[in-house]
This record gives C-alpha cells, structure tokens and sequence, in this order.
C-alpha cells in the first residue's frame, strides 16, 4: 500500500500491524513506511493510536499481530538483551522530556556515555558540551531539571536522545503544551539535526501546522487505522472527511462534537410523558 | 449470582497475574547477572536512602520501646520480687521478636513508602521509560541495587534496634529504677544464645527486609502512573508489607521456636 521508495531506502517497514489492549483495538491493520533521512510525521486525534505506534517502534509494546521491521530487523522477535541493544540506535524524545530528576543537565546528557562507553572524561565533557551547544543551551550544564522551563527541559532531552549519534530518532508530541518560541526552537532542531547527523526522524502529534511545516511525509492515523498518508500539500486539499476534519481542525465530522448520549429531549424530560 | 462469580474469578486472575509480575520482578531483578561497574555504586547509594536514613527513625524508636519494656516488665516482675530477671525478659523480647518485627514495620513505613513513590514517579515522569530506550534494562539500575540494599540494611537496623532498646532498658531499669547492674547484665548473658536467639533473629531480619523491599519495589514499578494510582500504591506497599511481616513473623517463629 505504501511502499515509496525502494526496501533499502527503508529505515522503518510496518505491515499488517494490529495491536489490542484489554480486548480494545487500538491498530487495526496499520501498513507504514518511513524512509532513511527524512522527516516523516504520524498524526492523528487523541486516543487514535499514535503514541502506542511509537511504543511499538521502540519495542515497548509487542503486537497482537503484524510486523515492525527498523533497519531489516523485526523488533517483536528480538529478546529483551538484543532490544535494549537495538535501542541504543534509536532515540526518543519523550512527551515530558523525562529527564533524570536527581542528575544535572550535564550529568544526564552524559548518561548514555558513561553507561554505554568506557570513554575519558575529557572526552565524555566535549561531546557533551557539543551536543549542549547544538541545542542552545551549553550554559544551562550545571542547572538541575527542576530548575528548566518546558521547552529547555525538551531541548535537554534530545542533547541526551543524540549524544549516542542514533541512526532514528522518535519524537512524541514535541511541540504540544510550547509557548510559540518554543515551538519555533524545537521544530529548527529537529530540522538541523537531521540534517547534519543525517538522521531519520519520526515526529508522532497532533499539532497539524508546526509539524506539517517541517515534515517531508504525513501519514493521518484515526481510529487505529492509516487514513491517508501523502505530503503536507495532498492531505491539505484532500476530500476523504476524516482527514480534513483533522488537517483543518473542523468541530463536527467524523469525530462527532456530541460524544454518544441519549436524545436530548428525553434526556430533559421533555418527551411523550409530560402531563 | 453469575456477576459476583464472574467478579470474583476475575479478581483471583488478577491477584494471581500480580503475584506473578511480582516473581517475574524478582528474578529477572536479582539473577540477572552483575553490573561489576555501576552495581557497587548504585548499591552504596542506595544503602545510603534506605539504610543510613532510616537510622533515625529506628534508633529513637528502639530508645522508647525499650524504656516502656522495662516500665511494664518492672512493674510486673516487682510483684514476685523478681526484679533481677528484667535484663533477660527485656532481651529475649528484643532480640527475637520485637527488633525484628518493629524495625520491619518502621522500615516499611519509612523507606518502602519512599522506594515505592520514588518508583512509581518515575514511572509516571517516564524516567523508567527513558532508560529503556537509552539501552539499559531499568530492573538491573532501578530495582536490583534498591532490592539488595533492602536486604543488607534491614538486619544492621534490626541490631541497632536491639542495641539501642537494650540500652533504653537498663536506663529504666538500673539507672532509675535501682535494679543492679551485675544482675541485670549477668542475667542477660545467661539467656541469650548466639545460635537460638541472635542468629534466628538476623534470619528473620533479613527474610523481612526481602519481603519489605520486594513489595515496595513492585508497587512502584507496577503503579498506575498517576498521582492517585502512586499514592494508592505507597498505601498498599505499607500495609501489604506490614501484614506480610506479621504473617511471616509467625511462620518463622512457628518454625524456630515452635513445639517439636
């Protein structure tokens, strides 16, 4: 269905992904292909299955059915030694940036070196501060997490998603609940640094105009299904309902504004039993 | 009728389901094989949170339950003018039971509660998850060294206790009441054995310092990430430890000291 470009310029091959939760479908036959050095973002609604794509990615969820290929390998078969292995070449950039509450900027930049390498601590400081550098804020080291606004906290937390040189990086939700400097600071990042570390990037939100502006593909995921997939432009103009309720941000459609509830009326005790 | 069958199957699922995840925590936690680089650190750090701060708790609270031990065993004793005989009752009482048990309580409520709401927030801030995806397994970083610290401290704090409340005692009972120090202290030596009494009660010190670490540590990592599903958890970790303690206080003493 969405194979664009040849299996070798493939990082992420997604087939026939179905994922149930306490018997709730939450993917229902998902097929997805994200290419090597591009920006490629999944939107969709709350609750369509986006961040549960991404846990799926990262190997943290198991699928009912259906497979999650990344670089040739397929994620659900590997043990858990040869996932957290495989996870070194993955970042992710978490929704709440997750930093490590007791370690300083600095310290948690430099956790992945020091757990993953046997590096000098000169050389740990200068890529650490390299990375600090490429995120604006090499003068935030010695700051604790606590002490960080949302969006510096974000912008820590992909210095520590890159300092291992990942060959992916997953971002959830980068750009909901930034004040608009924000937004405009992460969306350049993401953009340079994939460039520069010749990344693939995959931005999982539901912020339609900061993402669609800076990703090279969409795909629009509503209720655990792919709805459409197509460059920013095709799915603006596009005719299907579900995904121009959602590029254009539409109160009624497919997703109803009234959620499921009994005749009004009635419900007012206004119906046939007045007396 | 059908319903409640229903409702209790399903809750004997579910209660078998987390006593399973529990096991499963446990093993993988503890036999995973050694962190010879981080793992030392990681356990003097933890020894430090879960040891060292609770000291205080432990050591007043063995100076009072000793002083009131040695009040209420005087005040019995005085009646069959034997006296004499508080430094062993006192003793006894410490070191095979109440050093035990009230170090484990006062270690459930003090460092169980805070390893399970220093868990489940991580959970809920996804620190857990972080370290996950940076490659390195969070039941070897997060939960072994706390496990093994839970382990190591609580006997150290148990003695402590005995120590501390032994001390407490002779301060009641010789200092102020008048009893003679040669006795009380002569008598104690006499009663406590190394093997029956000291040795039982480090083994049940430290079969309550698993048992406390392993439910604290597992309501954390299995806590509903949220501010109501982590303080449901710190409240289950202090009373499931407190009865698991209680109930197996008996078992063992059942087993060390029972009639055969």
């Amino acid at each position: 269905m969405t194979d664009r470009t040849a299996p070798d310029d493939n990082l992420i091959e997604v087939r026939d992904l179905h994922f149930l939760y306490d018997s709730r479908t939450i993917l229902d036959g998902v097929d997805l292909t994200i290419p090597r050095g591009r920006v490629t973002a999944i939107m969709g609604p709350s609750g369509s299955g986006k961040t549960t794509l991404l846990r799926l990615f990262a190997g943290q969820l198991r699928p009912t059915r259906g497979s999650v290929r990344i670089d040739g390998r397929e994620i659900s078969r590997l043990d858990r030694a040869e996932l957290f292995v495989e996870r070194r070449r993955m970042g992710v950039l978490f929704q709440s940036g997750a930093l490590f509450t007791d370690l300083s900027v600095y310290e948690n930049v430099a956790f992945p070196l020091r757990v993953h390498t046997a590096l000098s601590e000169a050389m740990i400081r200068d890529l650490v501060l390299m990375k600090l550098e490429a995120v604006g804020l090499r003068g935030a080291r010695d700051l604790m997490p606590a002490a960080l606004s949302g969006g510096m906290a974000r912008r820590v937390a992909l210095a520590r998603a890159i300092i291992l040189d990942p060959q992916l990086i997953l971002y959830d939700e980068p750009f909901s609940g930034q004040d608009p400097i924000s937004v405009g600071v992460l969306s350049e990042l993401i953009q340079r640094l994939n460039r520069a570390l010749n990344l693939t990037s995959v931005i999982i939100s539901h912020n339609v105009g900061e993402t669609a502006e800076i990703a090279d593909y969409l795909y629009v995921i509503t209720k655990g299904k792919i709805a459409g997939h197509g460059p920013t432009k095709v799915l603006l103009d596009s005719e299907d309902a579900q995904i121009r309720q959602f590029m254009r941000g539409l109160p009624d459609g497919p997703v109803p504004f009234h959620y499921p509830a009994p005749d009004f009326p009635s419900d007012l005790g206004l119906g046939a039993t007045s007396c | 009728m059908l319903n409640r069958i229903a409702k209790l199957g399903s809750g004997g699922i579910n209660t078998l389901g987390s006593l399973g995840r529990a096991g499963i925590l446990w093993g993988m936690a503890l036999w995973s094989p050694p962190d010879w680089r981080n793992g030392p650190r990681l356990l003097a750090q933890q020894l430090y949170s879960v040891g060292v701060l609770s000291l205080l708790i432990v050591v007043v609270s063995g100076l009072f339950v000793g002083m009131v031990l040695a009040l209420q065993g005087y005040n019995v004793l005085v009646r069959f003018g034997a006296v004499e005989a508080l430094g062993q009752g006192v003793s006894l009482t410490l070191v095979r039971e109440l050093g035990p048990v009230m170090a484990a309580l006062l270690f459930a409520g003090r460092a169980g509660s805070a390893l399970t709401a220093e868990i489940g927030l991580m959970k809920a801030t996804e620190q857990l998850a972080a370290l996950e995806m940076i490659g390195i397994d969070p039941l070897r970083r997060i939960v072994r060294p706390r496990l093994w610290a839970g382990i190591l401290s609580m006997p150290l704090l148990a003695q402590l206790f005995n120590v501390v409340a032994i001390w407490g005692s002779v301060l009641i009972g010789v200092d102020w009441l008048g009893i003679d120090a040669g006795a009380y202290w002569g008598n104690m030596q006499d009663t406590l054995k190394f093997r029956e009494d000291i040795v039982n009660g480090l083994i049940k010190s430290v079969v309550f310092g698993a048992l406390v670490t392993w439910i604290a540590v597992y309501q954390g990592y299995d806590a509903v990430p949220t501010a109501e599903g982590i303080s449901r958890a710190t409240t289950r970790t202090v009373v499931y430890a407190s009865l698991a303690v209680l109930g197996m206080d008996f078992v063992l003493t059942a087993l060390m000291f029972g009639v055969y």
